[in-house]
């Protein structure tokens, strides 16, 4: 057994220190298990959230060396490889959202965006009937575990601070989600430009780099989304399509 | 110490399938409904389940129908189950499964465009409605995107500590406290529906989440209601073995369904060798019959040919994988090989099994599009827990509800796979429906706030203690023990010598020391959790030790054998009298006679 020394962030409400841990590693470990091992032989009020172990729920975000991630599905021998030689390895919770404790933060704020989205309004029979090559186009979306990294990660929300005005690529993939589910009959454009404000995302793929999921969240969810709200707002012949029928056009 | 007070008609302990499921239909009757959860929303066990849903939909196979689930379900759990709750939950499973999917949940799709269903051990035909390996995500998503909608309040990081009720025994509520802030709350409600989920983590190799403590399973123990079967624990047989840390994991068995084969050390498929009577001829017996079933069901037609034995129940296969490893014939690491790549191309791999890909990928640098994955057996399930009235999931404490995984009846000695997910929303619906029934009769209870004072006292009791044990140490020794003492295979002496140090550890839980702080203090939470892995796991012991012979997810290295007579119809009751764990044994129901004509039992009793 070899040891490994990092650094984790302690305390409360943003106010802390880094306090340094040297841990015994075996083999195949990744970090969640050195914060259990620490928990479990050092430090038993250390905090933070888990619970599947196997990158499934979505509890265990953290930022590692600066980077948002999955504690549960990071390797301490690729963690080891990447933190330089004269430096530490670094644990700190996500820095946009308010801190609680440790490596525990506040995501409140997501469960609200989540509940200002309109849910699927489809037919009222059963039995729907869909391809799965339609299916496939809303499963991608539905892939998304929650770990809100990739809010944490979009400089919209962390360094601008727009929680009132912008929903967040969380949001978006939820908004994907619905629009491209091929029952949906509910108009979402116009939520998804004024009260989740999609103007604000400048695709600059931030978010997808980092989603556990591999969702691709900028080509697949985002970019689609803009082209339908510039379609309604901007196109006019799909706006007269639109006054006369009164039917989405999809594209 | 203060607390805040609030009233609900009908409270929802747990936000896994069956909570949400329950606090939808409750809030829909008309009911005010709150659901309390430990971890955030979405984040439950539900959230793991990875092959699919179990229902008779007949959109793979027309020959499937509700009379075939029941008869397999009612076989797979060894003739113990309820079959009341069998025959309900073959009959109801289809319709839940439709609702999910107008309420969101976007299934894997037949080529005609209808719901999906795939193969699984101990299903006659393709059965189960599944997105990927990911179908326990979909179903909690879809549910979780419901119940937000649905008027329920949630209270998320918030434990349940204790039960309330009055003086003839009814349940009046709850107390619970709020981890992130050590706050106090008391609740007073008509109907409490425990929806806890399982007691996995009392093993030290499990597939389940720090959640599964056995929370509801000690709360109603407490409160005076029965437990029954709790000797009945699944060992899934393909949990991931090495590396150390990742020990236990699932691996689904939708591996097999998709065509995956068992080889020991030697490359022999020694599931062809391992045939339990009662399920001789059911299955391939030789390896071209068995390819011969994979190729049919992958080209999408109707199996004409009997299905790999690889898909025979849980138990059997966790058996016999742990047989070969005792007779020098594991894996590397102690396991058996679980091969897909030479059964199925990588391209299908990839599509059908996204996350075993990546999991083991990540987490143990193997590609099981070129390699086998090593695999063995994994505490995974228990089928023991709260009784149960089959048609409102009323426990035997008025008042009191349960559904889902912390019920019991439906599985009796071994649940087969999917038919936890159906469980879920099919009895989580009616435990929402008559808790919000019951809500309409009764009044409002008034709480006695000595019985709160007493609860808040023995949840701050630890944070008080100076020196002392870390918690976490306490929990690790626990868990060791029960792996060893009462794991897959059991003996007499080795389960008595559990319950006496269960004694110890008892004494132990009380001393642990989790520091001061009340602000999401885990080593505090930790200590809850403790106690409740030490009655239920003493509940476990004391029912395996009673049950002399070997059934379903109960073997007895002294007693291997089923037994024809007594207990292939009887039942273990727990109960706590006085402060005292006590077990009886009661005689279980048998069908009515239209039902029994459903099943291919063999003859019960000599
Ligand atoms: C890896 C894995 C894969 C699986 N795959 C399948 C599958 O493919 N098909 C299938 O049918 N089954 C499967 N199962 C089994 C199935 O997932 C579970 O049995 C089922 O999800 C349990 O659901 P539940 O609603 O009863 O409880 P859970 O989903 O576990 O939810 C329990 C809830 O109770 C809460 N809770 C517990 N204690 C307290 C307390 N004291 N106070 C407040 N809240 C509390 C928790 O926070 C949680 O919200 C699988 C299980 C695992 C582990
Ligand atoms: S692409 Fe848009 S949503 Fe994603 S991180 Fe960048 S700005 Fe944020
Ligand atoms: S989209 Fe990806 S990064 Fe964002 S919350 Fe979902 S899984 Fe996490
Ligand atoms: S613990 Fe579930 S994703 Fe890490």
């Amino acid at each position: 057994m070899t040891d490994v020394k990092m650094q984790i962030f302690r305390g409360e409400e943003g106010e802390g220190e880094m306090v340094e841990y040297t841990i015994g590693l075996d083999e195949g470990m990744v970090l969640l298990d050195c914060v259990h091992r620490i928990q479990h032989e050092q430090e038993a009020e250390l905090s933070c959230r888990w619970n599947c172990k196997a990158g499934k729920c979505g509890s265990c975000s953290a930022e590692i060396n600066g980077k948002a991630r999955l504690m549960c599905m990071t390797r301490m021998s690729d963690i080891i490889e990447e933190t330089p030689e004269d430096e530490v390895i670094t644990v700190r919770p996500m820095k946009t959202f308010p801190h609680i404790k440790d490596l525990v933060t506040d995501v409140s704020w997501n469960y609200e965006m989540a509940k200002a989205v309109v849910p699927l309004k489809g037919p009222e029979e059963t039995d729907w009937v869909f391809s799965q090559f339609e299916a496939e186009r809303a499963q991608e979306f539905r892939t998304c575990i929650e770990c809100f990294i990739c809010q944490d990660t979009c400089h919209v929300l962390r360094e601008y601070r727009k929680f009132d005005e912008f929903g967040g690529p969380r949001t978006m993939v939820r908004l994907a989600n619905f629009e491209m589910h091929p029952m949906d009959q509910e108009d979402r454009i116009p939520e998804v430009k004024d009260e989740f404000g999609i103007g604000y995302c400048n695709i600059n793929k931030c978010c997808t780099d980092v989603c556990p999921a591999g969702i691709n969240i900028t080509d697949n969810a985002i970019i689609p989304l803009k082209e339908r709200v510039v379609d309604r707002y901007y196109d006019p012949i799909k706006m007269i399509w639109r006054t006369i029928t009164g039917r989405k056009l999809r594209t | 110490m203060t607390f805040e007070s609030h009233e609900y008609d009908v409270i929802v302990v747990g936000a896994g399938g069956a909570g949400l499921r329950a606090a939808i239909e409750a809030s829909r009757q008309g009911a005010k409904t709150a659901i309390i959860c430990k971890s955030l929303l979405g984040k439950a066990h539900t959230v793991m389940a990875e092959g699919g849903a179990a229902a008779a939909l007949g959109n793979a196979d027309d020959r499937d129908g509700w009379k075939v689930h029941f008869k397999d379900t009612m076989k797979g759990g060894k003739y113990l189950n309820n079959w009341r709750m069998a025959q309900i939950h073959a009959q109801e499973s289809a319709d839940r499964i439709r609702e999910l999917e107008q309420w969101g949940a976007v299934f894997d799709r037949t080529p005609k465009g209808l719901i999906n269903q795939r193969n699984f051990g101990g299903h006659t035909y393709p059965r189960l409605a599944h997105v990927g390996d990911s179908t326990g995500l979909e179903i909690i998503r879809t549910l979780q995107e419901k119940g937000i909608h649905s008027g329920v309040d949630i209270f998320m990081e918030y434990t349940v500590s204790h039960l309330l009720q009055n003086d003839d025994g009814t349940c009046t509520g709850c107390v619970a406290y709020n981890r992130v802030d050590g706050a106090m709350h008391a609740f007073s409600s008509k109907s409490v529906i425990l929806a806890t989920g399982g007691i996995t983590r009392c093993w030290s190799v499990c597939s389940g989440s720090w959640e599964y403590t056995g929370d509801g399973h000690a709360l109603a123990l407490n409160a005076g209601a029965e437990l029954i079967d709790m000797e009945f624990v699944q060992f899934h047989p393909t949990g991931m073995v090495w590396p150390p840390s990742v020990r236990g994991i699932l691996v689904t068995e939708g591996v097999r369904g998709e065509g995956g084969v068992l080889k020991n050390s030697e490359g022999v498929r020694f599931m062809f060798d391992n045939v339990p009577d009662m399920f001789k001829g059911d299955h391939a017996e030789s390896e071209e019959e068995s390819n011969e079933w994979v190729r049919q069901v992958v080209a999408g037609e109707i199996a004409t040919v009997r299905r790999p034995p690889e898909l025979l129940t849980r138990d059997v296969v966790a058996k016999a994988i742990n047989k070969e490893v005792a007779e020098g014939r594991g894996s590397t690491h102690g396991g058996a090989y679980l091969d897909i790549a030479s059964q199925r191309s990588p391209e299908e791999i990839i599509s059908k099994l996204p996350s075993m890909h990546h999991q083991f990928k990540e987490l143990a640098g193997v590609d099981i599009t070129k390699e086998p994955m090593e695999v063995g057996p994994t505490a995974h399930y228990v089928m023991g827990g709260v009784r149960v009235d089959a048609e409102t999931q009323e426990s035997t404490v008025a008042g009191l509800f349960a559904a889902g995984e912390v019920a019991s009846g439906l599985h009796g000695a071994n649940r087969l796979g999917g038919n936890s997910l159906s469980d879920l929303i099919v009895f989580g619906k009616r435990a929402g429906e008559f808790a919000a029934k019951r809500a309409t009769e009764v009044e409002q209870p008034q709480l006695d706030n000595a019985d709160i004072d007493a609860a808040i006292a023995a949840n701050l009791a630890p944070l008080a203690r100076e020196g002392g044990e870390n918690p976490g140490k306490v929990y690790d020794e626990l868990r060791d023990m029960m792996q060893e003492k009462v794991g897959i295979i059991r003996k007499e002496a080795e389960l008595e010598s559990a319950l006496e140090d269960l004694k110890e550890f008892a004494t132990r839980v009380g001393k642990t020391n989790p520091g001061s702080s009340m602000i999401y203090n885990s080593g505090w939470h930790q200590v809850m959790d403790l106690t409740n892995m030490v009655e239920i796991s003493t509940a476990c012991a004391l029912a395996a030790l009673t049950r002399t012979e070997s059934r379903g997810g109960h073997t007895r290295e002294d007693h291997p054998e089923p037994d024809n007579g007594m207990w292939s119809h009887t039942t273990n009751v727990i109960r706590k009298i006085d402060g005292d764990i006590v077990i009886n044994q009661e005689e279980l129901i048998q069908p009515p006679a239209e039902l029994e004509e459903l099943l291919d039992r063999v003859k019960k009793e000599d």
